[in-house]
């Protein structure tokens, strides 16, 4: 018996649905003082002066901070260095100094007794800014002539990857497709807000800081270099979160500000985050407009494809550098075969919130662009959509394949997996459920629908390592310290069961406690879709060591071979003698055997049923999968309604079924937000436009369908032992690419959509113009 | 100088007597003062309904209330709806249908759920609520990692099992 595989209730759920989580928010340290932050009110513009004379006067005011108060010369460092390429130029300071590049840069911190006083102080706080000319356009900004924002320039990067003989391809070929897609600035937005509690020991200074999530390991390091400490007296304790993807748990300026003020005053500071500071403090992402081309041969096969993308990055280098460019153009050539390749990307800074990952960072963007690609080449070919498509993907038979091409450091091995089958299987589920049915029919009664399908490849368990420890105690429970975080996934339930299944317990047994630095001081944290691979596999092979650790103490108690040993049907993690099933020891006996003074302990043995295990990976692995979308359009409005929805996802093994559905469909509805909904606009001064939930629409009951899905595990990953692939991204990826195909065909449009979100003054400009003007027919 | 007044109010059954200053919010109120930190801040300013708890037996925004405007009022949060471990209902659904990831909206969904599902006209009406009935309510508030689904079933199968049960 197995738990892998089941569908079992999460253990997150009883506390949360009482109301007894432990967000950040909840904590509280006893005489806590309240930070809030003064943000620059202006998007560009030198910094005359920064007054908090007025601010500390005010009434249960504790401190008032501004870069002048700070350790000189401090940046945030980037976490993930790519392509070799030095940033060092465009960090951020942790409170603005001299210049101020983004409406929300931190300016200062006020310290109050209680959060409406603080509130209140930093209002007192006098800004006075040159302003400057806002540089909104990322374009405009890599050109010669336009204002900067760095002495070094807009450009922070700009490289290219690719293999082949590009030029050759094009020169050769019958039919050459070329569109441009841009995609809308939008991001993460989590339910809740960042928020920071910084305890401190007064005598020796060290820190407790509840809401690091995603990557606490990694921040406690940077902050204990940052404030110049031993990271051991830094504790990041596990806390839950609400949602993550990608944008909560990087290393802001307030991570550092709050601790050091801890430090600095030695009281305990929190700080939360309102929603006004959240869209314009946290990392924006997606804004890039892509001109792609391929080539095609007389069948309708590609023998090149080539991309010129813009990534507007905002106005900083923030923790993730380049990574959301580096992998648009490195996965670009998504599941297709395609000979011959080039990706160049410039990244440019520009005037408003800085950038990192949102949910499939670079894949959504690639994949609508290639996707509609493929839409207006299939028409330009006078091949049916699926039909280009199934001609075009990498057959089983050439797979694994070597992409010539590196990404977050790791070669391009795309693994074991059969997308013709999944795409074939994609189209007669759509089938099955009536979506061709449903279009023809709302056609027939003279409405404006449409079918959309996208293929995409993902990509998961980013390596390079993940530890995991496993102990038993005295009652039979089984403690399971991993380093990915709670971000709302449900990485506890997966983690207890594949624990469970490694030891031969009921997953009712196991605590799983992720993301606390003490308990786990080696984790790699939880993004790029590897809680369940990296981790997951970490935690297996703990498991399997405890099991055999466990095996070998029951041997010494019941005076038999380890060989000897049988495990018992029911689960309990127990063993008998074979053929003797009363000579038989619980795992709760075993683990009181390794007790410091058991009698089963060998002269020096260490005490205690537990085991460390760390897993290392080289390569990701690459699930794939194909969304198919039904939309009607408002022939009036313009509003584009999503009626059906389909993702259909190879994820390798499921360790928990209705997890993996549950990550698809909240994706999804990420998706649909920014296919159709979510941007963030800003007027020409640099003024955000969306700073509200009433401004940054984000997509209710109302805008979302049931999401039919369709999990397959036919393609187990060939590099870890559970054959697992990752699935927190798959039912983003392709929204905008499936969204954008079914908006195109309800339209009925020659050429492309253009641009995302397809909100309904563009959509009505599109049923105008007829479609976007800017395709090339050669 | 601070505004302060001493109310009175009950919270799940719960008497409290409490000094508050005037502009402090029902939410602040009642997590900071009074301990309830099931009810979650997510915008502050009314959207996303994450703050959802009910007065007098009706949903509302504890964000966009004043602590002072509860004085003599009868709270209800998330808190009250389990009976120790014992999981509600409507809660178990939840669980059930997968209608929650990170959970930190759930509390605002679940408080809203309740008073629909108290409401005669959903479990004493001759027609079971409509899943279009449904998405409707829901469509409320924000949620940002379910896609909804899970929390429409969860609601859907609350309401048929309680009209089959009587109502309530």
């Amino acid at each position: 018996m197995t738990a892998i595989g089941a569908r079992l209730p999460r253990k997150e759920d009883p506390r949360l649905l009482r109301g007894l989580g432990r967000f950040g928010d909840d904590f509280t340290a006893r005489g806590q003082v309240w930070a809030r932050m003064v943000r620059s009110p202006i998007a560009h513009g030198r910094i005359r002066s920064v007054d908090t004379t007025r601010a500390r006067r005010a009434d249960g005011v504790v401190a008032a901070v501004t870069a002048a108060d700070l350790p000189g010369g401090l940046a945030i460092p980037v976490r993930l260095h790519v392509q070799n390429i030095d940033l060092s130029d465009y960090l951020q300071p942790i409170l603005a100094a001299g210049v101020v590049r983004y409406v929300g840069e931190p300016l200062a911190v006020v310290l109050a007794e209680d959060p409406y006083a603080a509130e209140d102080a930093a209002e007192l706080v006098d800004v006075d800014i040159e302003e400057e000319p806002a540089v909104l356009d990322a374009a405009a900004a890599a050109s010669p002539g336009s204002p900067a924002l760095y002495a070094a320039g807009n450009v922070a990067a700009d490289f290219t990857l690719g293999y082949g003989d590009v030029e050759a391809a094009f020169a050769g070929a019958a039919r050459v497709v070329q569109i441009d897609v841009e995609i809308g600035r939008h991001s993460g937005v989590p339910l809740e807000p960042r928020t920071l509690l910084a305890d401190v020991d007064p005598g020796t200074g060290a820190l407790s800081i509840f809401g690091m999530t995603k990557v606490p390991v990694f921040n406690r390091d940077v902050l204990a270099a940052l404030l110049g400490i031993d990271e051991t007296l830094i504790h990041v304790p596990a806390v839950d979160a609400g949602g993550g993807f990608g944008v909560r748990g990087e290393f802001y300026p307030e991570d550092f500000l709050v601790p050091w003020l801890a430090r600095t005053l030695r009281r305990p500071v929190k700080w939360v985050e309102d929603r006004a500071e959240h869209l314009v403090a946290v990392n924006h992402s997606r804004q890039q407009s892509h001109r792609i081309a391929a080539a095609f041969d007389a069948e309708g096969l590609i023998t090149g494809l080539r991309a010129e993308i813009v990534h507007d990055n905002g106005a900083y280098c923030r923790t993730h550098g380049i990574i959301v460019p580096e992998l648009t153009v490195a996965m670009l050539p998504g599941p297709y075969r395609i000979p011959a390749y080039r990706g160049r990307v410039q990244v440019v800074l520009t005037s408003k919130t800085p950038c990192g990952t949102y949910r499939a960072p670079g894949r959504f963007e690639g994949t609508t662009a290639r996707e509609h690609l493929l839409d207006v080449a299939a028409d330009q070919l006078g091949l049916d959509r699926v039909e280009l498509r199934r001609r075009n993907l990498l057959g089983p038979g050439e797979l694994p394949c070597q992409r010539p091409m590196s990404t977050l450091g790791t070669e391009m091995v795309l693994d074991a997996g059969d997308y013709p089958a999944l795409l074939a299987a994609a189209v007669a589920e759509a089938g099955r459920l009536g979506y061709p049915a449903e279009v023809a029919r709302g056609r027939k009664a003279g409405r404006l629908r449409g079918l959309g399908l996208a293929a995409f490849l993902e990509k998961s368990g980013l390596g390079p390592q993940e530890t995991a420890d496993v102990t038993v105690s005295g009652t039979g429970a089984v403690h399971v310290f991993s380093g990915g975080t709670s971000l709302g996934q449900g990485i506890e339930t997966v983690l207890g069961q594949i624990a469970a299944d490694a030891l031969g317990v009921d997953p009712a047994v196991v605590r799983v406690v992720n993301g606390d630095t003490d308990l786990q001081p080696f984790g790699g944290g939880s993004w790029a879709s590897r809680s369940t691979v990296v981790g997951g596999s970490a935690v297996h092979a703990a498991a399997c060591a405890v099991r055999v650790r466990a095996r070998q103490i029951a041997a010494r108690i019941l005076e038999a071979s380890p060989d000897d040993l049988a495990e018992p049907d029911s689960a309990g993690g127990g063993f008998h003698v074979r053929g003797d099933p009363a000579a038989a020891v619980t795992l709760a006996e075993i683990a009181q055997a390794t007790a410091p003074t058991s009698q089963y302990l060998r002269p020096g043995e260490p005490a205690g049923l537990s085991a460390r295990r760390r897993f290392d990976v080289a390569h990701m692995t690459y699930p794939y999968g194909v969304h198919a979308a039904v939309v009607e359009v408002d022939p009036g409005t313009g509003r584009v309604q999503v009626l059906r929805y389909l993702v259909a996802y190879e994820v390798g093994r499921a360790i928990n079924p209705m997890l993996v559905e549950g990550q698809l469909r909240g994706g999804v509805a990420q998706g649909i937000g920014g296919a159709l909904l979510e941007e963030f606009c800003y007027d020409e001064a640099g003024q955000p436009l969306a700073a509200t939930f009433m401004d940054y629409r984000m997509p209710t009951a109302a805008e979302v369908p049931p999401i039919d899905v369709l999990v397959t595990q036919q393609a187990p990953a060939p590099g870890n032992p559970l054959g697992v692939k990752g699935a927190g991204e798959g039912g983003v990826s392709a929204a905008g690419g499936a969204i954008a195909s079914a908006v195109r065909d309800a339209l009925g449009l020659a050429g492309g959509v253009g641009r995302l979100p397809l909100t309904p003054a563009r959509v009505r400009a599109l049923m105008s113009a007829g479609g976007n003007t800017c395709d090339l027919p050669q | 100088m601070k505004d302060i007044h001493l109310i009175r109010l009950r919270v799940n059954g719960r008497e409290h007597e409490l000094a508050v200053e005037s502009r402090r919010t029902l939410a602040d109120m009642l997590r900071h003062d009074l301990g309830y930190t099931g009810t979650h801040l997510g915008c502050e300013h009314g959207i996303c309904g994450a703050c959802t708890v009910l007065v007098d037996g009706r949903p509302a925004r504890a964000c966009l209330m004043f602590g002072v405007q509860a004085d003599g009022s009868e709270i209800s949060t998330v808190e009250g709806l389990a009976d120790g471990e014992q999981l509600s209902d409507l809660q178990q659904a939840f669980s059930d249908q997968h209608g929650l990831q990170c959970g930190f909206c759930t509390p605002g969904f679940l408080m809203l759920a309740e008073a629909y599902l108290a409401d005669d006209d959903v479990t004493g009406a001759a027609d079971e609520p409509t899943e279009a009935q449904v998405r409707e309510l829901v469509a409320s508030n924000l949620c940002r990692c379910t896609g909804y689904q899970g929390i429409v079933e969860a609601v859907l199968a609350t309401a048929r099992s309680r009209r089959s049960a009587g109502g309530r």
